[in-house]
């Protein structure tokens, strides 16, 4: 069957290069990959078409890029399954980085990331004989991290950086929890109180596109939540970047809310997360509040218990309960 | 201009090993690689890593016997014998900086059965065991902030006479041309498995350090040795771990036998990769094929054992062929994996100091899959090869250190390299239109060699496959590269690898044309028996100045075992 690619592209050569789409028609078939399309157009139509790719089964991590908006991994991706109904589909360089030419981002700042969160095991010392002793069940845990290929799809499509370059990002952070996670690294104090700071875990909005679009299951926004799980349990929200505070206190606001009234009051949610007597923050999201408002978007002020919010309130208790049992 | 102590040029396994035992001396060392380290081809190795460990009552005299024996007696036994010896300290080297590795109860390190051995030595994380190490590997270049020439691409070697002083290199991203000085060169840039089509390599296995060392003088040795493996997924070619024989999956053809009862009754499917690739060829030949593939058959391992330990080989099955393994055998057949052969040096990487003389490129040095020191021999045993690559990267890189401890700069004239190799470029990219596109060029010279040099080879075949190579080198001269720009110009670099396949290729055919005998992963049907009378020699071919290929011998360094015959 016949497929029209249309292709984002960027020649940085150009005078005064500007960003263009390029269509191309190609024979594909039911087995085709978007990787196995765009490497005939590279070899048969246009040679100029620059994009990274290696080793065709999704483990070198080259070649992810955006296909009809959303990042994917070009080797992993049927055609069949992205064609439109005039046999269409759309390929552009993946988000958040830099276009270096045609489907080529700069991955520098994805490297800096990686960097920041000091990615290397810092065990015990001095080194035992033999090896360190590990349950296999926790090696077995980090096999689903550690299958990071470091594609940065997940980084292409997180909100987060979208607006804020200073977010670590989901592929660092699930790096820094593989460290966490691994019983041989002895330093998850420091970094916990590392990863706390402005940009670290509690800047993620849990909107789960990364979780969406990672093409090895790594799920990196269920790792960040972790980490914040773990900073909590160590007790380290009381750091210098007070969104960590407001996260952590965010969180039980949350649940008090919610196991009160069986739904969440936005409104009653921030004032409490901040603290009632918080003058200057709550002053400050004014703007934020008439803005909601102003696009209709502004909470009710009154949020009565749903009916029946008794047995929320059951289920609540059962689960302190068991939550204490468990501290035992 | 850039300087260095040591250069290693590629950031695989051998690479960054190499890197980083240097680093952690303090030596001024860098890496230039054509790709960000992560996205090497030590990725790839799924199965596993071997390794004596004698707290499992495991012995290296056993690895190194199945070894010597896996390489149909072509390996060099002095080189085996460190290779097996050093392997334990080196796995628990690697468990201390990070690698996660599968556990048995008590937490320690837990192995799999693997091919060609008669013990389970092979450790492993699930079946992503290199991209595990490789990553790793990454995370301790990052600790001990490497240099690193990311997306840069070799395109020559400093030579002055028989001493090479460094690199030339295309940066990519800007197609700027740059002289890097270095005391020591360590070649560790992977195998030449683009040469073939299908293949399991990745694109990037195009031979460039072999075809580097080759032009620059050094000797090129048994490249004929090309590793057939015998699960390679339908279509694609890609890779389908031995882990799953390992494991106890089966090999069956149509008829639903377990052929290799017939061929290897004892070890079954988990002979040696020559011996069940010959055997699966054998199957497909009389027709007990569906589509030129038999099947391998995990169903019986049962969905958890699958999930646990063979997940990534279920996730490229269903993506790649549509199979999910867990209900269905999935189709396979033999396909070019490994290049046994490869740049010679001796047990240090260099490239190569018999007793002070250097007798190929003097400050050369190189590791992995592009050298052969040799251990592998005639056929490679699975998990050797992510054990070479470590073993021989530590060793490269204190050989190189001790070279550059005693040894100052090659002098040279930077600009003179830079603009000698700008003409050179801007020779393809004067090309008119009327030449063979690149990738059409590489496709004629992968289906050459397939047919000429595939699972079981005769005289006429090589000879006709090399007679196609040697047209084409003509073509390729006259290669069309379609993009003119400077920046990112991939299909200039997709013109360079091919000259280099070239190489590769051409040496791989002529080395297959001179060993007139069967042995490991050469077998000939005309020729169809070990000959130890006339073979126990490696084939070593260097290039004339005119362009010509002249042969040496080498005898196989045996230290302990006799050659046997090999039956399994």
């Amino acid at each position: 069957m016949q497929a029209n690619v249309s292709v984002r592209r960027f020649n940085p050569d150009e005078e005064d290069p500007k960003s263009y789409d390029q269509e191309y028609q190609v024979e594909v078939d039911e087995n085709f990959t978007v990787l196995d399309t765009l490497i005939k157009v590279r070899e048969e139509i246009d040679g100029s078409l620059a994009l990274r790719c290696s080793c065709r089964a999704s483990i070198c991590g080259s070649c992810a890029i955006r296909v009809n908006g959303h990042a994917v991994l070009a080797c992993k991706t049927r055609v069949s399954e992205h064609l439109s109904e005039d046999g269409s589909f759309r390929v552009e360089p993946a988000g958040n980085q830099p276009v270096i030419k045609d489907l080529v981002v700069d991955m520098n700042p994805f490297w800096d990331k990686l960097r920041a969160v000091e990615p290397y095991m810092q065990p015990s010392m001095p080194e035992p004989e033999a090896e360190y002793l590990a349950p296999n069940d926790v090696m077995l845990h980090l096999v689903d991290v550690m299958g990071c290929i470091m594609c940065g799809a997940c980084v292409s499509d997180c909100t987060v950086l979208e607006i804020d370059k200073n977010f670590l990002g989901p592929a660092a952070l699930a790096k820094a929890y593989r460290f966490v996670a691994d019983t041989r690294d002895v330093e998850d104090d420091k970094r916990l109180k590392m990863y706390n700071e402005y940009g670290g875990m509690w800047d993620c909005t849990r909107c789960g596109e990364c979780v969406t679009v990672c093409p090895k299951g790594v799920a990196p926004m269920e790792r960040i939540m972790a980490l914040r799980e773990k900073a909590i349990e160590a007790k380290i929200p009381t750091g210098s970047y007070d969104g960590a505070a407001y996260g952590y206190r965010h969180s039980l606001v949350f649940e008090d809310i919610v196991s009160h009234n069986g739904r969440l009051d936005e409104t009653k949610l921030v004032i409490k997360t901040l603290g009632m007597f918080n003058l200057p923050k709550l002053i400050g999201l004014i703007p934020v509040a008439m803005n909601a408002a102003f696009r209709r978007k502004m909470p009710p002020l009154l949020h009565p218990a749903i009916p029946g919010v008794g047995q929320v309130r059951r289920i609540a208790s059962r689960i302190n309960a068991i939550k204490k049992e468990a501290a035992k | 201009m850039y300087s260095h102590d040591v250069l290693v040029l590629g950031a695989g396994l051998a690479g960054m090993r190499a890197a980083l035992e240097a680093a952690k001396t303090g030596a001024n060392v860098a890496m230039l690689s054509k790709v960000y380290p992560v996205r090497s081809h030590s990725n790839a190795a799924q199965g596993g890593i071997n390794a004596a460990l004698t707290d499992r009552g495991d012995d290296w005299t056993d690895h190194a016997y199945d070894t010597v024996k896996g390489s149909d007696f072509l390996g060099d036994q002095d080189a085996i014998e460190v290779m097996c010896r050093e392997a334990g300290q080196e796995l628990i080297n690697l468990e201390h900086m990070g690698v996660i590795f599968n556990r048995d109860e008590e937490g320690h390190l837990g192995t799999r059965a693997f091919g060609g051995q008669r013990k389970a030595r092979t450790f492993f994380v699930a079946d992503i065991t290199g991209q595990a190490i490789l990553h790793v590997m990454f995370e301790q270049i990052l600790k001990y902030n490497v240099r690193v020439y990311d997306e840069w691409y070799a395109t020559t070697l400093i030579m002055d006479g028989n001493r090479c002083g460094g690199v030339v290199a295309m940066e990519m991203r800007t197609g700027d041309i740059h002289a890097i000085q270095a005391k020591a060169t360590i070649l560790a840039t992977g195998g030449s498995g683009r040469v073939f089509e299908p293949s399991t390599n990745a694109l990037i296995c195009s031979g460039d350090g072999m075809s580097l060392a080759y032009r620059a003088g050094a000797p090129l040795m048994d490249m004929e040795m090309v590793q057939y493996h015998p699960t390679t997924l339908k279509g694609s070619g890609v890779l389908l771990t031995e882990g799953a024989r390992g494991e106890g999956a089966y090999l069956i053809n149509t008829k639903g036998e377990r052929f290799m009862e017939k061929y290897a009754p004892n070890m079954m499917e988990l002979a040696s990769r020559d011996v069940v690739s010959r055997a699966e060829t054998i199957e497909i030949n009389e027709g007990n094929d569906i589509d030129g593939c038999v099947l391998l058959d995990c169903r019986h391992l049962g969905t958890a054992k699958i999930m646990e330990r063979l997940s990534y080989i279920h996730e490229i099955s269903l993506d790649l062929v549509g199979v999910d393994i867990t209900k269905d055998p999935v189709p396979i057949r033999p396909g070019v994996h490994y290049q046994m052969g490869g740049i010679k040096t001796d047990i240090d990487g260099r490239c190569w100091d018999p007793n002070g003389a250097w007798k190929g490129v003097e400050g050369l040095f190189a590791a992995g899959e592009t050298a052969c020191v040799s251990v592998h021999g005639g056929n490679r045993l699975g998990a050797n090869s992510l054990l070479d690559t470590v073993i021989f990267g530590r060793r490269s890189a204190i050989g190189a250190m001790d070279y550059a401890s005693q040894n100052s700069h090659l002098n040279f004239s930077e600009n003179d390299w830079v603009n000698g190799e700008k003409a050179k470029l801007q020779g393809f990219l004067d090309n008119d239109a009327s030449g063979d596109l690149v990738a059409k060029l590489r496709m004629d010279m992968a289906v050459a060699m397939d047919k000429g040099l595939g699972v079981y080879r005769t005289e006429d075949g090589m000879q006709e496959a090399l007679q196609a190579v040697q047209g084409m080198r003509e073509r390729f001269k006259k290669v069309v590269v379609q993009d003119k720009g400077k920046s990112f110009n991939t299909n200039l670099i997709f013109a360079l690898e091919l000259g280099c396949m070239l190489d590769c290729a051409e040496t791989i055919a002529i080395g297959g044309i001179e060993r007139k005998e069967s042995r490991g992963a050469h077998s000939r049907t005309d020729y169809d028996k070990r000959d130890d009378e006339n073979w126990m020699k490696h084939i070593l071919l260097r290039q004339g100045d005119g362009g010509e290929v002249t042969k040496e011998y080498m005898p196989i360094v045996v230290t302990q075992w006799q050659p046997e015959e090999r039956k399994y």
